[in-house]
Formats: C-alpha cells, structure tokens, sequence
C-alpha cells in the first residue's frame, strides 16, 4: 500500500478540487443466495473528486450500502476495479485495509454504532488511538471535533444518556477527528427525527467545507437529499442517473442559527 | 499497552458480568489454594511426625530385615559393628530390636512386634524413658515394663497398670512367655510405632530371646552428616522410607485433585461462556471497530486479552481476601474430626495447611495461562469475521 501524506494539502485549489478521490469501473458484487446468485452492484463506473458532497440515492436493495462498504474497504467487489485514495480495493489485504480505513476514512453508520462502554470522549477518542497519537494531542483533537458538533460539554457522558441526534453528531466527530479525506455515511439520517436530521446534515455540510473533507451518502432521506451538491441514483445495482444540484448551500445558510 | 488499555475499559465497562466471573474465578483460586495448602500441610506434617517418630535421619537394617515380610524377623538380627556402635555410643543412633511375638488380650490370641529401645535414647521421639526402672518393674524376676501406644490400647482394651502375658520363640525356636506392665500409653499419630506394637527395654528384650548384644535395625539421629557403608548392614534414607508413606499421601490427595481439576473447569467454563457470549453480542462492535480501523489480529488479541484480564483481576481480589485467611488458617491450624486418625498415616488433631510461594505462585500463573487459552479459543471465531457481517450484527 502507498504512504499516503497527511500533511498540508496542494495550494492551488483548483487543483485539489479536480483530484478524483474514488474511481469505480465496472464494478460488480454478486452475492450466493442459496442456489442462485444476487447481483447487487451491476458494471457500476464513476468517480468522486475531493470535496464533492455527493449521495447514494435509491430504493432499498438497489445497491447504495453494497458499494459505500466497497468503497471503505470493508468489501472487496466480485469484479471491475475501485480505486480509493489511489488504492485498488480489490488487491488490498485485510491489514491495509484497515490501515486505509484507520488512517484516511470516517464512517458514519444508521444506528450510530458507538461503543456502549465508552464515554462520548473515549468514542471520538477510539480511531486516534489506534493510530498511536499521543495523549495529549488526542485531547486536543477530540475536543475540536466535540466542538465541531457542538457536543463538548457531554464529553464524560456515556452513549445511553444521549439522545440519537447527540449520538450522530457523537459519531460525526468519531468519523472525522482525524481529519479523513473521506467520510462515508450509510442513512445517518434514518434513525432520526426531521429537526434533527436537518441538524446533521448541515453539520455534515459545514464540515465538508471547513474541513474539505469528501462526503458520499447511502440514503433513500429526502431530508438529505436536498443538502447534496451531487445526487447518483441507483436502481437494481445500476446507475440509473448521476445529476449536480445546486440547492445544499441555501440549507446551511439558513439553518446555521438553529442547529443548537 | 493500547490494547491492554481498551481491554481494560471493555472489561471495566462491562460492569456485573465482569465482577460475576472475577468473584467465581478468584472463589475458584482461593479454593484451589486453600486445598493444596492443606495436602501439602497433611504431607509434611505425616512425613514430620514420622520422621520424629521412628525414621530420624535414616536407618541401618539388618540385611535380613524385611518389614513386609515378618518371617524375616527371626534371622534379621545380628551383633552391633563397631561403626554403628560408636554412633550408639556417642548417642548419635539408637538400636531397635524386633521380635514376633503373641498377647492374649480379653482372651484373643493377637500377633504383635515386639520392640526393645534403649530408654535413654534421645533419637526418636518415642517416650523410652518411661521403660527406665522404677517401682521394682524392672529386674530379672519382676515383670518388663511396657509401653503401648494409644491406637494399640483401644484395639487391645489395655490401659496404664495392666499386666499381660507375652509368649515368643526365642533364638533356639524353643517357646517362652513372660508377663509385661504397662507402664504408660503413649499418645503418637505415627502409626508404625503404635498398631500391634509393644515397647520394652532393649536389654530385656535382648535377654529373653537369647540375642544380646543384637539389633534389627539402628536408627541415626536427625540431619547426621554421611552416615556411611556398614558391612552386613543396608543404609536406608530418608527418601527411600517415606517413599511408602509419600505414596499414600498421594493417594490421599486424589480426591482433592479431581475437585481441583473441577473447579478449574467450573472456571474456566464460566471464561469460555462469557467469551462465546461477547464474540456473538458483540459482533455489530467487532465490525464498528473494523470500519474503525482495527485490524483481526488485534481484535482477536483483544478479546483474548479481555478473557484473561478477568484471570488477573481475580488473581488481585483472590489476594485480597484470600492472603489474610491463608495466613490465618496456616496458623491457628484446621481441627480434625476423630474419623480422620483412620486414614492411614499421622495427622494430629489439628492439621496446619502449609501455603508455600511456589504453590500460590504456581497456581495462580497456572489459572492464568489455562484462562488465556481458554479466551483465546472462541475468539478464533473472528478471524472469519466478515466487517459488513458483523456491522449488520452477523456470523459470516
């Protein structure tokens, strides 16, 4: 696996706004199903550039969830080549997988996922941990990060007191206290009531910007469908529609004020 | 020392079901101690008591001398050599002679060994002395003193002051009997030196089987130094006279063995299951900490490590209250019921456990590696783990 840089990014930011992050073609994923097959991702081909906030859209079982677990290395596909933060997914091992995963991408999961034993600090604390920061600078990440979602006075709380907005926002600042390259959300918005949907996503937005970090999303949410800047729709495994929208940063501006 | 540090926040974090298997696991090394302590306290206080009683610090046997054989008796015998007499001298040994012989209590034949020692020996801790003159008992025409131990008093009815016949077959094989006074019961847990024994002075005992001068065997004093070949006579060590009793102690122990493989296994059962149960409840967080990041191997080095922190944390409460009740108990000692004098070999009335550094020690590492291995097991589950799998919460 190549060494990848985590140090300032190009200047030009043009330059770093035309870096293709994730590049699929002809991707396929065919699961055994007894004594047939389920073809879950059919020749799917397309490519994300850095900082894009761009979703997954389609009914379930047409696929989103299939290709965001290939595209965070958790799956491999049964054919075609994806290429993430120039590493093909399909020839790496489990180890530099999960150094790929540990190192330069944050997920962010429908339930949450926050380990029930941990405080809302030793969760966001976890992935800095396995990455071997220092103490005291894990401190200062993650109190950055709780303060990114607004939840730095909950920080010795454990995940049972929070309420599953505060859970989210927990696992947004997991997913991106150490700054990845790319966060990748499966229905972070599902679990939600709509206040707090809308909450999420302009955190998810602001983020995208300051941080310039690239978002993909797994959803069927219309609530978050109106914050993408770009929108794939799937059907049975196949990209049915790839379309830019323009609509994500009349969303930020207007509900910065009552996020809190 | 990561992993070390999350397994010790999962463990702690888990709250009852972690303080549920540390209290079984640590009642588990207490007790496993606890009896240990006992049989090896039981060992060396039969192998003490005998050494006391009648090994001292090894014995000479006439070559002839066969104790399992009593037929042997009435040829292994034979004149002191001059090496073993100066030791005798010097009160550094002390002979015994033995001799089949016949007492008729309650008007019951029954075969006894008749055994002479020097009253005035100091090697074994058998009360000779009281077989020293006195009261006119002693004398070629009064009766021989005796002694009996208490286990021979009961089995016989004898007590202090009675008199009884001893017949035997002296040196020419003629017959001849004699009456005895029981001069004193001695109370002893040393067996070999009580059941169907009766004690008289040497010298008469040499007298009135026609064997002066003779020995069976001589016992050497406690911790003397090379003791040395002896021609016509066969040198047995220490090692090689408590092999039988050893042996029976051994034997002894078995039961206390199969309840400590069983408490072991109790245990362990309740590690494996805890460890079993948390690979299938917690899988939906395998695959968080695998999106996270974390590779299998350290997942699986986590879980195992968690499995056997539950090992170290008992180890820790297990000293908490355990230490001071050891202590306790190896002092004050552990009374023992009257049944107990019928297991075979010297016990006491009370029986001190003995906790030595190398069992504690030993058993404790020895709970923890088996605790290891038995995490470790369930967790190779993980290895086939697939991340989405265990993020939907299931078994690939």
């Amino acid at each position: 696996m190549k060494k990848r840089s985590k140090g300032p990014r190009p200047t030009p930011a043009q330059d770093v706004q035309d870096e293709i992050l994730i590049s699929t073609k002809d991707l396929e994923k065919i699961y055994p199903l007894g004594l047939t097959t389920l073809k879950a991702l059919d020749r799917i081909s397309f490519s994300v550039r850095r900082g894009e906030f761009v979703g997954l859209v389609g009914p379930s079982g047409s696929g989103k969830t299939t290709l965001l677990n290939i595209i965070g290395s958790l799956d491999a596909p049964t054919s075609g080549s994806a290429e993430v933060l120039g590493e093909k997914i399909e020839s790496l091992s489990h180890k530099e997988a999960a150094k790929l995963r540990n190192e330069h991408i944050g997920f962010i999961f429908q339930t949450f996922n926050l380990l029930p034993v941990y405080t809302v600090f030793e969760n966001v604390e976890f992935p800095l941990l396995l990455q071997g920061i220092d103490s005291s600078r894990r401190t200062k990440l993650v109190m950055d990060a709780l303060e990114w979602v607004g939840l730095a006075d909950r920080a010795e709380s454990k995940p049972a007191q929070l309420s599953g907005g505060q859970s989210q926002r927990v696992a947004i600042a997991r997913a991106i206290v150490k700054k990845p390259e790319l966060v990748l959300a499966d229905e972070p918005t599902a679990n939600l009531d709509a206040a707090n949907s809308h909450n999420i996503m302009k955190t998810m937005v602001e983020l995208n910007r300051g941080l310039n970090a690239t978002f993909v999303f797994a959803t069927h949410d219309e609530k978050v469908i109106t914050y993408l800047r770009r929108k794939i729709t799937l059907v049975d495994g196949r990209i049915a529609n790839d379309e830019v929208l323009k609509q994500s940063a009349r969303k930020v501006r207007s509900g910065r004020k009552s996020r809190r | 020392m990561q992993t070390l540090r999350l397994a010790l926040r999962n463990i702690l974090g888990a709250g009852l079901r972690t303080w549920l298997n540390v209290i079984a696991l640590s009642f588990s090394f207490f007790v496993i101690i606890f009896l240990q302590g006992f049989y090896q306290g039981m060992n060396d206080q039969v192998e003490r008591a005998t050494i006391d009683g009648l090994y001292g610090g090894g014995q000479y046997w006439q070559e002839r001398y066969d104790p399992y054989d009593p037929l042997t008796l009435e040829d292994a015998h034979a004149l002191l050599p001059q090496q073993l007499q100066t030791l005798v001298d010097k009160s550094e040994a002390t002979p015994i002679l033995i001799h089949l012989a016949s007492i008729y209590p309650g008007g019951r034949f029954q075969s006894v060994l008749l055994k002479g020692i020097d009253p005035s020996q100091d090697v074994v801790s058998i009360p000779s002395s009281l077989l020293r003159p006195s009261g006119g008992v002693e004398g070629d025409d009064g009766g021989i003193p005796a002694l009996i131990g208490s286990r021979m008093a009961r089995t016989t009815d004898l007590k202090k002051g009675d008199e009884l016949t001893v017949q035997w077959r002296d040196v020419h094989g003629t017959f001849d009997a004699r009456d005895v006074t029981i001069v004193d019961v001695f109370r002893t847990t040393v067996q070999e030196i009580d059941n169907g024994q009766i004690w008289i002075p040497l010298s008469r005992l040499q007298q009135i089987t026609g064997m002066p001068g003779q020995a069976t065997m001589v016992v050497v004093k406690k911790n003397l130094q090379s003791p040395g070949t002896v021609s016509g006579w066969d040198f047995k060590s220490l090692n090689f006279l408590l092999s039988d009793l050893r042996m029976l102690v051994r034997s002894k122990t078995l039961g206390a063995s199969i309840l400590y493989v069983v408490l072991l296994f109790l245990a362990m059962l309740a590690i494996f299951d805890t460890q079993v149960l948390s690979i299938f409840h917690r899988r939906k967080e395998m695959g968080t900490l695998m999106a996270l990041g974390m590779t299998r191997t350290r997942l699986i080095g986590l879980f195992t490590l968690e499995g056997a922190l539950h090992g170290i944390l008992a180890a820790i409460l297990a000293t908490l209250y355990g230490l001071p009740l050891l202590w306790y108990v190896a002092r004050v000692g552990w009374e023992l019921p009257e049944a107990i004098d019928q297991v075979g070999f010297a016990l006491g009335e009370r029986l001190f456990p003995v906790y030595t550094p190398v069992l504690v020690v030993g058993t404790a590492l020895l709970v923890l590696i088996v605790t290891t291995i038995v995490s470790y097991l369930p967790t190779r589950e993980i290895a086939k783990l697939k991340p989405t799998d265990a993020l939907r919460g299931r078994t690939s």
